[in-house]
């Protein structure tokens, strides 16, 4: 017991966490899934003989498990499980590239935020505060209908309308940060202000930050796929988890496994990543273990 | 509390202001801005916009017109519908009931149920029943809800033939029956998100209150387990519940959009997306003002309410 009590004390924190990761085993699911998910939709399609977009009329609707096609052919005779993997390549991509831009857009307004606080942050916090006060969908689809849909515009806009949570952390953590010893002596060297900040500041946030970006992947997966559902995401031919449910509700009672298989892949994508989430605030903040 | 009811109703107000130059924003970014109408129409030469341009004032500076914009949507004047001419505030009205229906059916399942399994998940923590709520609490908030719906459809009304697939009411009836009947499926669906929600933040504060001295001392006195829970425990975990009411309200909103579409719900948020259908530019913005509007008040009754509630707070 002594030996394993003192070894847990020499341990570096990186490996502190890690352990505490391991334990959750549901993050550990999700994370085995998400990379099959990613390797599935990277490397599939070049295992598949049936292109995405590849228009069989006389195959239509065929279902699952029959002949060649595993999870059948959709409407026009396309290959479901083909669609579904490029469909993946969209809607993965987009969760993470949104997400990457609403970090950097959140980050930067929460930091300037935080750091500076009085009007500065009163300002941009009450910002914040604004867009909030609009349902993200609704918010979304009207941003939606005012440009051309496209995979660059969904992005950003799915960006758009998901950075405020991320700017609402990044504040409350400089902000509390920046009182701290290491900055007050990062300021007294001298330092700029604009390195104070995301030099020192920011990077000793990182925990949350981590977080934030793992669950704000799955929100944006979520909302691709509303928005494609809806018609004003990802357009036809181009297949995305959304938009292969785009018809699936006229199917439903021929056809159902138009709805299920892209259904289930936007499920298990995003209650993957929040599992991962969950998992990675148990594991980066070891006060949460305490109660 | 006067002081603080004021503060957060001054808060409030410059809140709406922000909400709104976003919203007059918006609808200068539409193409053709807010002559978009004529503009897409294309029966009008470019000098005929000009003119209307200079009747309707859209020549003054930026500042002006938010201004003037401002103090027509404050006296109810949000415009008129480019479909049927109909003023923007009485088409949104005539849809507001089903939302609200459809909204507070759902909230009270939501509520009920949800707040439930939080009790019962904190009084039997890491039990087998708290681990299958806290799982089954994330992979409900990780469901598309149009995808719960259609999942929804084909079980209950393709499958077993039990329930409505969509609409209201059955045209030419509408008995209490018939409505409640179409209303079982679309609030289930709308219900999911919200009943996890409710209870994950159920079960949290829940948790937060039973680890409080004031719980061991009741104990310690020899008070009877279920008086402990239902006058001091449960009492108290409640009251933060008033504040997730408030924090609800958008996702509800949203959620309700998204759960009309799938049923063909005759409400606010099928009227939205007709409009963009139709690039109904003036009703478009009229329901996303009126939505952030509601989202406002909503927050901030349950501050008030909360500040009644809870003396603490008042003083923060």
């Amino acid at each position: 017991m002594a030996t394993a009590a003192l070894s847990t004390v020499q341990l570096a924190p990186g490996q502190a966490a890690w352990r505490r990761f391991r334990r959750h085993r549901l993050a550990l699911a999700g994370a085995v899934i998400i990379v099959i998910l990613v390797l599935g939709s990277a490397l599939g399609p070049y295992l598949l003989p049936f292109d995405d977009t590849y228009i069989d009329i006389m195959k239509r609707f065929a279902p699952p498990l029959s002949g060649a096609h595993i999870l059948g052919t959709d409407e026009l005779g396309r290959d479901v499980l083909a669609r579904l993997m490029m469909g993946g390549r969209i809607s993965l991509s987009i969760g993470i590239v949104a997400m990457v831009i609403a970090m950097a857009v959140g980050i930067v307004v929460g930091a300037f935020a935080g750091f500076y606080g009085g009007a500065v942050g009163a300002v941009l916090m009450r910002l914040v505060d604004a867009v909030l006060c609009f349902p993200t969908i609704f918010l979304l689809l009207a941003l939606a209908a005012l440009t051309e849909p496209g995979l660059v515009t969904t992005t950003v806009l799915i960006a758009a309308t998901a950075w405020m949570s991320v700017a609402r952390v990044v504040e409350a953590q400089v902000r509390s940060l920046r009182e701290r010893e290491f900055a007050v002596a990062a300021l007294a060297f001298g330092s700029s202000n604009l390195r104070i900040m995301f030099r020192e500041l920011v990077p000793n946030a990182i925990a949350p930050i981590v977080v934030a970006a793992t669950l704000n992947v799955a929100k944006a997966i979520l909302l691709e796929s509303y928005v494609s559902y809806l018609g004003y995401g990802i357009q036809p031919p181009a297949a995305s988890w959304g938009n292969m449910l785009n018809n699936a509700q006229i199917y439903l009672t021929s056809a159902p496994w138009l709805a299920i298989a892209p259904g289930v892949a936007i499920t298990l994508a995003v209650t993957s990543f929040n599992f991962l989430g969950d998992g990675l605030r148990d594991a980066l903040d070891p006060r949460m273990n305490i109660p | 509390m006067a002081r603080y009811v004021v503060n957060r109703l001054a808060q409030a107000i410059m809140l709406l202001v922000i909400v709104s130059a976003i919203g007059f924003a918006l609808l200068h970014l539409a193409p053709g801005g807010p002559l978009s109408q004529f503009a897409i129409s294309g029966q009008m030469t470019q000098e005929d916009l000009d003119r209307v341009t200079r009747q309707l004032g859209l020549d003054r500076p930026l500042p002006i017109q938010y201004l003037d914009w401002f103090g027509r949507m404050l006296k109810g004047d949000w415009g008129k519908s480019y479909r049927d001419g109909e003023a923007v505030l009485s088409v949104i009205s005539s849809h507001l009931g089903a939302t609200l229906e459809l909204m507070a059916t759902a909230t009270i399942i939501a509520v009920l149920l949800g707040c439930w399994i939080g009790i019962l998940g904190a009084l039997r923590r890491y039990s087998l029943f708290d681990t299958l709520a806290t799982v089954g609490a994330m992979i409900a908030l990780s469901i598309p809800t149009f995808w719960f719906g259609l999942v929804t459809i084909y079980v209950f009304s393709v499958k077993l033939g039990w329930l409505p697939a969509g609409n209201r009411q059955t045209i030419g009836d509408g008995s209490f029956l018939d409505l409640l009947h179409h209303l079982i499926a679309p609030a289930m669906v709308l219900a999911l998100i919200e009943t996890a929600m409710w209870g994950r933040f159920m079960r949290s504060s829940m948790l937060e209150v039973i680890g409080q001295d004031y719980i061991r001392t009741a104990r310690a006195k020899g008070m009877p387990e279920w008086r402990i829970l239902t006058v001091h425990a449960l009492r108290n975990a409640l009251l933060p519940m008033i504040t997730v009411a408030g924090l609800q309200f958008p996702t509800l909103l949203g959620g309700a959009l998204v759960a009309e579409t799938v049923f063909t719900w005759p409400g606010m948020g099928r009227l939205f997306l007709d409009s963009i259908g139709y690039r109904d530019y003036p009703v478009v913005m009229g329901i996303l003002m009126f939505s952030a509007t509601m989202v406002l008040i909503g927050s901030l009754i349950a501050d008030i309410l909360y500040a009644v509630v809870d003396p603490r707070i008042r003083v923060g």
